[in-house]
């Protein structure tokens, strides 16, 4: 096994815990759909650092074993439509889901807060986790690294 | 030369092995959501919540994210080892793969149903057990993902 092979494996590792970050948040959003209860968002609170830590890991993880990548392996350069786009995509999709975790991390928090003393429901908690800017940043986060994975097997350009 | 073809692969595979990478990550992204839901300790949370989020994850994405791993999987071998010669053995990777994903099944099928009596019942232990289970499989899978890139002999 080369050296390459083994960051192509770290690359893909990376990827996975990325992604499955995505898959985790998704669906506790689903599940804390428009819920006001204090209780239930704080029930997440555990499982939300594990998929903070996944997504620091993967989005760094990605970047920085891919663009190795892209310069090591031939036929590959890293100036490559599909590496570039990618790159650019990578931005966005942190930048925004960032943005999304801040919001969702808030009123987590908050909602812990509230739960500890005694407060049953809040109704601000059914504004966050419904079609919030939260929600829709995290929405086009996930977009963005769907569209990642089309150019990484596709590879326009390449 | 041959480090260069070995990048070069058929466009015709392509959308089998989007299917098949997509299949797994979604499922190891469920059963992450469900490791964590059965395992993490919560304090102000609701462990009864947990238990239904870790059982319906695991249901309703978790067994569709399988299927369309596995049906990727097998698109894809078809695509690449179906014109194989008996007498040519496959690559170790790819046993890495069948039994990883075999086991994984099975070990996947076993806590899904643990999942749904613990969730159902209010069963502590078992929700624990269901996690454990699950955990393994996850294990199993992240070996696969590491043998399908580096493509060990």
């Amino acid at each position: 096994m080369s050296l390459n092979d083994w960051i192509l494996s770290l690359h893909l590792l990376s990827a996975f815990a990325y992604v499955g970050a995505e898959v985790v948040f998704t669906a506790m959003i689903v599940s804390l759909w428009r819920t006001e209860s204090t209780r239930r968002v704080s029930s997440f609170m555990g499982i939300s650092r594990i998929a903070t830590g996944l997504v620091l890991l993967g989005s760094l993880g990605t970047l920085v074993f891919g663009i190795w990548l892209s310069i090591s392996k031939e036929p590959y350069d890293l100036w490559d439509f599909w590496v570039i786009a990618a790159i650019v995509l990578w931005a966005v999709a942190g930048g925004l889901g960032q943005q999304a975790g801040n919001a969702y991390g808030s009123a987590g928090m908050e909602a812990t807060r509230l739960a500890t003393s005694g407060t049953e429901t809040n109704p601000a908690l059914a504004e966050t986790f419904g079609a919030s800017r939260a929600f829709w940043f995290h929405l086009v986060s996930t977009v963005a690294i769907l569209a990642i994975l089309v150019l990484m097997v596709w590879k326009p350009g390449a | 030369m041959s480090h260069v073809l070995a990048n070069i692969r058929p466009d015709d595979w392509n959308f089998a092995l989007f299917l098949h990478v997509l299949g797994a990550m979604l499922l190891v992204g469920s059963v992450v959501a469900a490791v964590g839901a059965l395992l993490t300790p919560t304090i102000a949370g609701d462990p009864v919540t947990l238990r239904r989020f870790a059982f319906r994850t695991l249901l309703f994405a978790g067994l569709p994210s399988y299927i369309l791993m596995r049906v990727g999987a097998e698109w894809l071998y078809s695509k690449e080892f179906g014109d194989l010669p008996d007498d040519v053995d496959e690559p170790a990777w790819v046993g890495v793969g069948y039994i990883t994903a075999d086991l994984g099944a099975l070990l996947f099928l076993i806590a899904l149903i643990c999942a749904g009596i613990a969730s159902a019942k209010s069963k502590n232990t078992l929700g624990r057990v269901a996690g454990v289970i699950v955990a393994i499989a996850l294990i199993g899978w992240l070996v696969a993902v590491w043998a399908m890139g580096a493509k060990p002999d």
